[in-house]
């Protein structure tokens, strides 16, 4: 199964640049990078800029509505994710555990949808 | 001809007994074979279906449980091939195949565990924990459990189909936890087990099928499939302890009486007895736990003559360190003011107030320590204030005539 891992937190949570801190956070994701490569179980992921970069889009009555961020610091956003492939949850629930963001954010694990309904 | 009717009648108590005493075990081991929580259970209900014609027609088989097992199998591969082409179908047909040409035996292994894991993995929610593990483990039926949690039999199933669909699509593995991963998962085994029984408690046994019996049956299940483990063992001391004054807990006036006012010639010494080596032999293995010292703090309250309340406030203090919630807090100033600790359990109870102001014992709680300061009208207003939030009417009661020992306002 394929299950995705969304990284939360907000970003005054978060280890600010420059710090050791950060250097320890910059390890983690490369620790994680070369664990999943080598366990040959990483299907995709990527970092997000923050939501300040972020444009909001609705289609109300047929006319597209935009806006912008940022949102409230203090909020958790989604700051990436990982598309994992697995047997079970159990072995995504250990994965997301390694992740640095697990220890001031929160990791969201999803299953992927199937779609094909020769694989239901 | 005549014996017809009295033969067929036994046959339907037979298989009866056998799919609700043997229930866990078949669909722990059909599960297992199937892959699926759904395929196994109809597949079961079809093999129950199939033994009435047959057992009708040529007794009961030398091994009802492997008849049932083996017919069930076939029920599913007959569903299987049905369906259209599918990656389950594939697998489970693969999977059937083998168990098939495996060693036809009478023999059959105990899967339970696994199942027990599974019904109660954390990625459910508690109320569904509860809900399949009756079902598939226990084998109770949607009723009985709908009417022990005082739901619609039709909300109740669709809150099984729920589950066990989601089970197959968050990819709950039917397994025993890794070692990395087996404190947390046993702890969600045990809170779910011990959320059965303190329903049956609190409910009182009303029901036919009682709660507290099928939280202890499981425990023990547990215990004897993994034997050595303090937290089960002490899990099962608690409830064993605590199911002991079970006759006692309510008094001939219909109201709840404290494990300290209790008549104490009503407490099944039997099962204390079994509660109290249980716990011993926990406590000897030097892995303390949440559950043991909840058993001990239980045992505690059942001491000869009186309750223990300075060990009880020492085991308090271990369990804070474990659980530091507001219930274990509040449950710490209630036993410091047993022991005439009154300044300090006055001050957690102050701290607790905004957390806990909708919480009846909190209410409770302090009435108690209010009397112990010599302050009536405190007490006679917290002692409203409890009453005010209980909806359970032996608790009522209990705190109603608490309030009226109180005497007359302005004394």
């Amino acid at each position: 199964m394929q299950y995705m891992l969304l990284l939360y937190g907000a970003p005054d949570a978060e280890p600010l640049y420059g710090t050791p801190e950060f250097q320890e956070m910059m390890k983690g994701f490369q620790d994680f990078n070369d664990r999943v490569t080598a366990d040959g179980v990483l299907r995709g992921g990527e970092a997000l800029e923050g939501t300040d970069k972020a444009v909001s889009l609705k289609l109300r009555g047929g006319k597209v509505e935009t806006m912008d961020g940022p949102y409230a610091e203090t909020r958790e956003h989604l700051g990436g994710y990982y598309v994992l492939d697995l047997p079970d949850i159990d072995s995504a629930l250990r994965y997301a555990a390694m992740l640095p963001v697990a220890s001031w954010g929160t990791i969201e694990v999803r299953p992927l949808m199937n779609y094909n309904p020769a694989n239901l | 001809m005549a014996g017809a009717a009295p033969q067929a009648m036994a046959i339907t108590r037979a298989l009866t007994r056998v799919l609700s005493q043997d229930r866990g075990r078949l669909m722990a081991v059909l599960v297992a074979r199937l892959g699926s929580f759904q395929l196994a259970e109809d597949a079961l209900q079809e093999a129950g279906l199939s033994a009435l014609v047959h057992w009708s027609r040529s007794g009961l088989p030398a091994s009802p449980q492997a008849w049932l097992l083996k017919v069930a199998g076939r029920k599913a591969l007959d569903q299987l091939r049905s369906e259209g082409r599918s990656a389950r179908r594939e697998e489970a047909l693969a999977r059937l195949i083998a168990f098939e040409t495996e060693d036809s035996g009478e023999e059959i292994p105990d899967e339970r565990l696994r199942l027990i894991f599974t019904a109660c993995h954390p990625a459910l929610d508690e109320k569904s924990r509860v809900a399949l593990t009756l079902r598939t483990v226990c084998g109770m039926t949607t009723e009985e459990i709908a009417r022990a949690f005082l739901d619609a039999p039709t909300t109740m199933g669709q809150r099984l189909s729920r589950a066990k669909a989601r089970i197959a699509t968050t990819g709950i593995p039917y397994a025993v936890p890794e070692p990395d991963q087996w404190d947390e998962r046993l702890r969600a085994v045990l809170t779910t087990i011990y959320l059965i029984f303190t329903t049956g408690y609190t409910s009182g046994a009303t029901e036919p099928r009682d709660l507290c019996s099928e939280a202890i049956f499981l425990a023990r299940l547990v215990a004897s499939l993994r034997p050595g483990q303090p937290e089960i063992e002490g899990a099962l001391a608690l409830m064993l302890i605590t199911d002991a004054r079970r006759g006692a807990r309510i008094g001939p006036d219909g109201a709840t009486v404290p494990p300290a006012e209790q008549d104490r010639s009503l407490w099944d010494r039997e099962t204390l007895a079994e509660g109290r080596a249980l716990l011993e032999t926990a406590l000897s293995r030097r892995r303390a736990g949440p559950f043991q010292v909840k058993a001990a703090i239980s045992a505690c309250q059942m001491a000869d003559p009186a309750p223990d309340w300075p060990q009880i406030v020492q085991l308090y203090t271990a369990l804070l360190t474990m659980e530091p919630t507001t219930v274990v807090r509040l449950n710490h100033a209630v036993a410091l003011s047993e022991t005439g600790q009154i300044a300090a359990a006055t001050a957690i109870l102050a701290a607790l107030r905004g957390e806990l102001d909708g919480f009846q014992p909190f209410h409770a709680a302090e009435a108690a320590v209010a009397l112990l300061t010599g302050d009536r009208a405190g007490a006679r207003a917290a002692y409203a204030a409890a009453i005010a939030l209980t909806a359970n009417p032996a608790d009522r009661l209990l705190l109603s005539k608490r309030l009226e020992a109180l005497g007359p306002e302005g004394r």
